[in-house]
């Protein structure tokens, strides 16, 4: 059963510009769903309706079975962690997380063993008599995320709950924030444009740019089979270049390149022969002197570069007449031997090349 | 001084020693006092600026209310004389000599007033007794002055009125607070109320305190909607509002008093609207303006921004996050607004309330054009003392005590924030 349905949901602010543009979704009851995006993607135009506090200009959204967009605020039973956290500064911690049960006229008696229960879940027992204002940032995240919990909603959104946070303890609460989901059995929709982050944690990622959901699907599928160009630029790394598509076979085609160089390629777009299209190959796909061997492409490039990551290298090569890939190498021994200017061969299998529609570029300012 | 190992590494401060160290915290030393001098050199012309222009006058205010100057200058052989009477029975014959000598020189040199003012105050009818007794010294007596005046005059022969001298003629009193405050000191030292004819000043303070509160009260209620809304607006539109809101301060006080005559008074536009639409009766005009009504009105009107422009600033500094975290853990609209806007709102809400209040108890111009004789506040009848009477002790004795309340009621509001103080935003 579906937990939450936008059904054909469109917003305008301004009656110009659609927020969100024409939006289908279901989040299934106890799914962790991720909606990632660029900065201005819609991603929390589209929470704000769901809590309430924005109204669609046209579409439905679902709560179960029933429509929520006659339902005020109060009553949708959401439970939501906002990106400043939003903590009561007047209250205690434990004040505030008996607020939501005492506006609910739950007994004093019964309050305060949820609420003991709710700060031990996030480790903060000890904290209940301080102000928000006497914590520490992340401190403060755990007490948003028991407030949003306590009054066990019936699905709970997150508003990039871990902006605010150091890179060290974001991953920490990023693991805490998972293992509660999974033990609660939690709906959780969170927004976020951490894409490590969507991927670590979801169970669905939604990929979103100008209002429309570009790729809905699981994070191994997001990163191996990108839908279109602007998800294979904004998720991860990819070497980038355009052809034209020559020949169109079964699954695959065949592109010509502006040195007039082929290369064989996993076709994703439906755009016809003689159609412009853009290529995708993943940096870490890429083999220096690979093996000959059946449905792979082997080319020669120029050393231009080396960089020392650490565990890897990224060796950048011009191929193809001009255009600079990336090819990370795993850092196996101290030095490879690679100078630049040298001549290498290198390769990828062709399934690995993905030809995606042309109109990359179009990500919002990221 | 580096050693090779990690744990041998010592903050720099630590491996200073001995002359180096003092060296070192002399330069420090004087690299602070040069900053210090800048910092003063910065503030210098603000601090002599204020110093002049309102410590001064202040101490002067203040000095004013206690001194006893004047009368005790121009009666300097008598009080004197009189630091050796003991109070019982009439002074020597010495005494009522210097006195002589005194009020002549004092009428050579035109200072009677100072005398005669001060006596007056406390002792009826002692303008016409000098006046009287001022006419017969030109001639030397024959039986020594003492006789002489007491011949021309009883009053001469009481010991009260001797007493009383001797007390005015003391360097500091205390009579202008007590007469700020409605009371006296009677003859024999003790203090008692004045007559109800007299009291004038603590119905007045009490007027100036109750007027005050409703104004700031008054503020607020009308205020806390508009700032809320105004907090809320798009920037663009809330400026635009803001000019509208701050509209009485760019106009001139004849327009604005003009104004609120034509709105408030009998045949006004209010009043001729109320008539018309039948809610008060011709004969019933309310009497909204030259009286205690038409002070609130205007009040009001004037120190409303001080209170939105504080209560806005607080406001726009909280983000809408809040009120919508309460909705969406179940508040009603009604709870998260009082259970978690209004609270965040508070130091908004006190400071505006300080404000407004501080402000209405100084306030002088707006009581003394529309406020007739019942909306008169303790402000107009220190500038009465100030301008007219010319009793400046008194003057002085009010605006202490004025400054006084003032100073408790900031002490109250800072206990109340917790010490936070203003914030303005
Ligand atoms: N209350 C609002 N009024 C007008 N425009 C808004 C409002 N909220 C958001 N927008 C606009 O809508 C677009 C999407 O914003 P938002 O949903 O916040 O994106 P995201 O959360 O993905 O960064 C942005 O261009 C933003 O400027
Ligand atoms: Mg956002």
């Amino acid at each position: 059963m579906a937990a939450v349905t936008f059904e054909n949901v469109s917003k305008t602010y301004d009656g110009k510009v659609s927020v969100v543009d024409n939006l289908n979704l279901r989040v299934k009851e106890g799914e962790f769903l991720s909606m990632l995006g660029p900065s201005g993607s819609g991603k929390t135009t589209c929470l704000m309706m769901l809590a309430g506090f924005e109204t669609a200009t046209s579409g439905e959204i679902y709560l179960g079975e029933r429509p929520i967009s006659r339902v005020a605020p109060q009553r949708r039973n959401i439970g939501m962690v906002f990106q400043n956290y939003a903590l009561f500064p007047h209250m205690t911690v434990a004040e505030n997380l008996a607020f939501p049960l005492r506006v609910r006229n739950i007994s004093k008696a019964d309050i305060a063993p949820k609420v003991k229960r709710a700060l031990e879940m996030v480790e903060l027992a000890h904290l209940g008599d301080r102000l928000p204002a006497q914590l520490s940032g992340g401190q403060q995240q755990r007490v948003a995320v028991a407030r949003a919990l306590v009054f066990d909603p019936n699905l709970v959104l997150m508003d990039e709950p871990l902006g605010a946070l150091d890179k060290q303890l974001r991953e920490q609460m990023q693991y805490e924030i998972k293992r509660i989901h999974d033990r609660l059995g939690l709906t959780v929709v969170y927004v976020t444009h951490d894409q490590s982050e969507a991927l670590t944690m979801s169970d669905t990622v939604a990929i979103f740019n100008f209002g429309k959901i570009q790729q809905l699907a699981t994070p191994d599928e997001i990163y191996e089979t990108p839908c279109n160009s602007f998800v294979a630029q904004f998720i991860g790394e990819n070497n980038m270049f355009s052809g034209t598509i020559c020949e169109r076979g079964d699954g695959v085609c065949k592109v010509r390149l502006a040195n007039g160089d082929q290369v064989h390629a996993l076709t994703v777009t439906d755009a016809p022969v003689g159609a412009t299209t853009l290529l995708s190959l993943r940096p870490e796909r890429i083999r220096i002197d690979p093996p000959a061997a059946d449905g792979w492409t082997i080319t020669t490039g120029e050393v231009i570069e080396q960089i020392y990551v650490g565990d890897h290298l990224r060796v950048l090569v011009r191929v193809f007449g001009g255009h600079e890939f990336v090819v990370k190498v795993q850092n196996r021994s101290a030095g490879n031997g690679l100078t630049p200017g040298q001549k290498i061969r290198l390769g990828w299998r062709a399934s690995d090349c993905r030809a995606l529609d042309a109109a990359a570029g179009q990500a919002g300012a990221a | 001084m580096m050693s090779g190992t990690i744990a041998n590494v010592r903050p720099p401060a630590a491996q200073l020693d001995g002359a180096k160290r003092r060296q070192v915290l002399r330069q420090y030393r004087r690299s602070q006092r040069r900053d210090s001098l800048r910092a003063l050199a910065l503030v210098a012309p603000l601090c002599v600026f204020l110093a002049v222009m309102f410590g001064w006058p202040l101490a002067t205010m203040l000095t004013r209310a206690v001194s006893n100057d004047d009368f005790g200058a121009v009666l300097h052989r008598t009080s004197a004389s009189l630091a050796e009477w003991d109070g019982t029975g009439t002074p020597s014959e010495r005494v009522y000599a210097d006195f002589a000598a005194d009020l002549r020189q004092a009428r050579d040199e035109q200072t009677m007033g100072q005398v005669t003012s001060a006596l007056n105050f406390e002792w009826t009818g002692a303008r016409s007794l000098l006046m009287r007794t001022v006419r017969q010294l030109s001639s030397e007596p024959e039986n020594g002055w003492k006789e002489k005046l007491i011949e021309t005059a009883p009053d001469w022969g009481n010991p009260d009125l001797w007493i009383l001298i001797k007390r005015l003629a003391q360097p500091y009193t205390s009579r202008h607070f007590l007469a700020a405050l409605d009371l006296e000191q009677a003859a024999d030292g003790s203090i008692q109320g004045v007559g109800p004819e007299k009291a004038i000043y603590v119905t007045l303070f009490w007027r100036t305190l109750w007027v005050s509160a409703a104004v700031a009260g008054l503020c607020l209620v009308l205020g806390y909607p508009l700032a809320t809304l105004l907090a809320r607006l798009p920037l663009k539109t809330s400026n635009l509002l803001m000019m509208l809101v701050l509209l009485p301060f760019w106009t001139s006080l004849l327009v604005r008093t003009t104004s609120w005559m034509v709105l408030l008074q009998d045949n006004g536009v209010i009043n001729s609207m109320l008539v018309w639409l039948g809610l008060v009766s011709d004969g019933n005009r309310l009497s909204l303006i030259f009286n205690v009504t038409g002070t609130l009105i205007a009040m009001t009107h004037v120190l409303l921004p001080f209170m939105i422009l504080p209560l806005y600033s607080v406001m726009k500094s909280i983000p809408p996050s809040y009120v919508r975290a309460a909705l969406s853990l179940g508040a009603s609209p009604v709870t998260a607004f009082w259970q978690v806007y209004l609270p965040q709102t508070i130091p908004g809400v006190l400071a505006g309330t300080l404000m407004v209040f501080v402000l209405a108890v100084g306030y002088y111009i707006t009581p003394a054009l529309v406020g007739g004789q019942s909306g008169q506040l303790i402000s107009n009848i220190i500038a009465y003392h100030m301008q007219q009477s010319l009793n400046w002790g008194l003057a002085g004795a009010l605006g202490s005590l004025l400054l006084v309340g003032v100073l408790l009621v900031y002490w109250l509001f800072n206990r109340l924030t917790g010490g936070q103080g203003l914030r303005m935003g």
